[in-house]
């Protein structure tokens, strides 16, 4: 069981308040991502329901029961750090039954646990080597292993992925994904990352400025942004905003309209836009536009569209993918 | 790219290297050369310096006439003993600076600083004065500066972390000389005069600013992760600075102490004044060689060539340790 909640949760440094009354409930078993820009609070957030910062006022439930007042070694958490830390002058097998020795567990199930866990990482050949002998990947892989020996109510991941190079960052977003269907339990993810975020959640938790701006599931999040930050926050490249006399017409002071719900024509349509940048991926096209009418444009197309930059292109919204709000950034239903 | 120099500029400055090394390495060779000849040839005019009787009776009547071993023994078991005792007290102080170091945002502490210890030494004063028949001897003056200092203490505890280092750094800067008379007349009456406990101790109170700075320098450079990450398996406080802590501070551990050790074994001020035979160390041994009737300077060579080999040695094979620790902090 490892379900989490955060009640009234404010935490000021001095006069600077970091985490402004923050309320949430985290299921047993869910894979809760925080996402938000640099500065908005989400690792302090974490290091509270850690217990490595204290809290300022609010209070912290694990399973039901207020561990405000207790310590991070006896909350039953574990956690992986952005710098993995290691403990250098310890072998991959001691820092991983590190927390079992101090738990005073016999030598015999130290070993026997370990072991089960190396295997489950493939870390078996490594056991004895020190973590400067080891790639950035395998640290990694030791850092989640000396969490995961230890069998927490709740796995926290402060931005893991953030020092790994792109290709193993995505093998080892899959591999946590395995891990959390494997084992089941809470696991609670901050990155910066909003395709991390989108990919690995069952629950985004997306911050800004310390408060909570929305809570919901990716597609929930991505498909009802409930204000201007959410929705210019999920989904890469941003979504078009647009003000003015486009937005007034459909009974809005801002539109919005992500680049890939956008349908271009080199005839006829809504917006007459200038090609300024295309990129060719491969896979997608970026059109990036100047239009007198609503602005900059960002459009993606599917597959390699022939379009080159000075090109005259016509741009119209999707209706049904048309997000709409009003004056103080709020979704309009 | 490394700037290039000419040879002949390379030449010239490995020159004047070796120079000035060997002008400051002249004294303590001198002083091995002078330790073999017999006493006349040291006095000699012109200085000989190395064709003369090569002689080994000095360093024989050296350990004639006193106990080398004894004052040795002193030497390492003082500098060794206070020093580790000294760790055992600086490691978790250093440990409270560098990772729960306490910032209250005041100011003009010192002024309030300086406006309580006045206020409790008048309030003493006047105290004393109210009772009557005081006597104004060492003891009112003493127990007036200790009561002085408990503001001192509170301030301490409850403020800055730096303001705290800044004071401990203080008490190295006054010349010990200036407490000589309280400090003998305390360990006079606690019978700490000429006692392995009572220079300790005192070796010990000189040394832990030291020990408390070095080791505050050494941790500031751990990342504080590694220590949360410990937390975070479950260790308590003492776990956390005996198995992560102290083995992955331990070069800066050892540098701390070998400097630490090194100028206890040189302490040549409180040696001198608070030991007479039991708990003399070599320094005191050197001493005892200047003589009324004059300087023996092949006997009194050869002593302090017995006094100063232990620590050279050391000092010798804990070089790259040494260099490290003195030029710590001088290149991130």
């Amino acid at each position: 069981m490892g379900s989490i909640e955060l009640k009234g949760v404010r935490k000021a440094f001095g006069t600077v308040s970091v985490i402004n009354g923050v309320d949430l409930k985290i299921e047993d078993g869910e894979f809760a991502v925080f996402v938000g820009p640099s500065g908005c609070g989400k690792s302090t957030l974490l290091r509270l329901i850690a217990g490595l910062e204290d809290l300022t006022s609010g209070a912290v439930l694990i399973n039901g029961q207020d561990v405000t007042a207790v310590g991070p070694a006896k909350r039953g958490l574990a956690m992986v750090f952005q710098s993995y830390a290691l403990y250098p002058h310890m072998s991959v097998r001691g820092n991983i039954g590190f927390a079992l020795k101090m738990a005073g567990e016999k030598p015999g199930e130290v070993e026997r646990k370990v072991g089960k866990a190396a295997a489950t990482l493939n870390l078996t050949d490594y056991l004895d080597r020190k973590p400067r002998q080891l790639s950035g990947g395998q640290r990694q892989r030791v850092a989640i292993g000396r969490a995961i020996v230890r069998e927490p109510k709740a796995f926290l991941f402060d931005e893991p992925l953030s020092n790994l190079d792109a290709a193993l960052r995505v093998q080892m977003r899959v591999e946590i994904g395995e891990l959390h269907n494997a084992l089941k339990t809470t696991m609670i993810y901050v990155t910066h990352d909003q395709v991390e975020a989108m990919t690995m959640a069952n629950k985004i938790v997306v911050l800004d400025k310390g408060s909570v701006m929305q809570v919901g599931s990716p597609l929930e999040l991505y498909n009802k942004p409930n204000g201007l930050f959410v929705a210019s926050f999920i989904g890469s490249p941003t979504m078009n905003l647009i003000r003015g006399e486009p937005a007034a017409k459909r009974g809005a002071a801002t539109i919005g309209i992500r680049p890939e719900h956008a349908d271009v024509s080199t005839t006829a349509g809504e917006w007459r836009a200038a090609v300024r940048v295309a990129e060719h991926l491969g896979s997608d096209t970026f059109l990036h536009a100047e239009s007198e009418t609503v602005g900059p444009l960002t459009i993606r197309l599917a597959g390699e569209a022939p379009i080159a930059p000075g090109d005259t292109i016509f741009v119209t919204p999707r209706q049904a993918h048309l997000h709409r709000f009003d004056q103080d950034g709020r979704r309009i239903a | 790219m490394a700037r290039r120099q000419s040879t002949g500029k390379r030449i010239a400055v490995t020159a004047l290297a070796w120079v000035v090394g060997l002008l400051i390495f002249f004294p303590i060779l001198w002083t091995f050369l002078t330790s073999f000849k017999s006493e006349l040839d040291a006095f000699a005019y012109p200085p000989k310096f190395l064709f003369f009787h090569w002689t080994l009776e000095n360093y024989v009547e050296v350990q004639d006439r006193s106990n080398y071993l004894l004052f040795a023994y002193n030497s390492i078991v003082l500098s060794i003993g206070a020093n580790v005792v000294g760790l055992f007290i600086a490691v978790p102080a250093a440990w409270s600076m560098a990772f729960a170091p306490t910032v209250v945002p005041e100011r003009s502490l010192t002024r309030k600083l300086y406006a309580m210890m006045l206020a409790a030494i008048a309030a003493a004063a006047i105290l004393l004065w109210l009772v009557g028949e005081a006597r104004w001897d060492w003891r009112v003056y003493g127990s007036v500066v200790a009561v002085a200092t408990l503001p001192v203490i509170y301030w301490i505890m409850t403020r800055r972390t730096t303001d705290v280092l800044m004071w401990m750094l203080s008490t190295k800067m006054m010349p010990g000389v200036g407490v000589l008379v309280p400090i003998f007349l305390w360990f006079r009456d606690l019978h700490l005069l000429d006692a392995r406990f009572g220079i300790g101790l005192m070796l010990l109170l000189m040394n832990l600013p030291i020990l408390i700075w070095m080791l505050y320098t050494y941790f500031k450079e751990i990342p504080v992760d590694i220590l949360e990450a410990a937390r975070m398996d479950g260790a308590s406080l003492m776990n956390e600075i005996l198995h992560v802590l102290t083995p992955m501070a331990v070069p800066g551990i050892a540098s701390t102490m070998l400097l630490a050790i090194i100028l206890s074994w040189n302490e040549a001020f409180w040696t001198l004044n608070l030991t007479t035979h039991d708990a003399a160390p070599l320094t005191a041994f050197i001493a005892s060689y200047s003589a009324p009737e004059g300087l023996f300077w092949a006997k009194l060579s050869a002593a302090s060539t017995l006094a100063i080999a232990p620590i050279l040695i050391l000092g010798w094979f804990s070089q790259k340790q040494l260099v490290r620790g003195l030029t710590f902090g001088a290149v991130k």
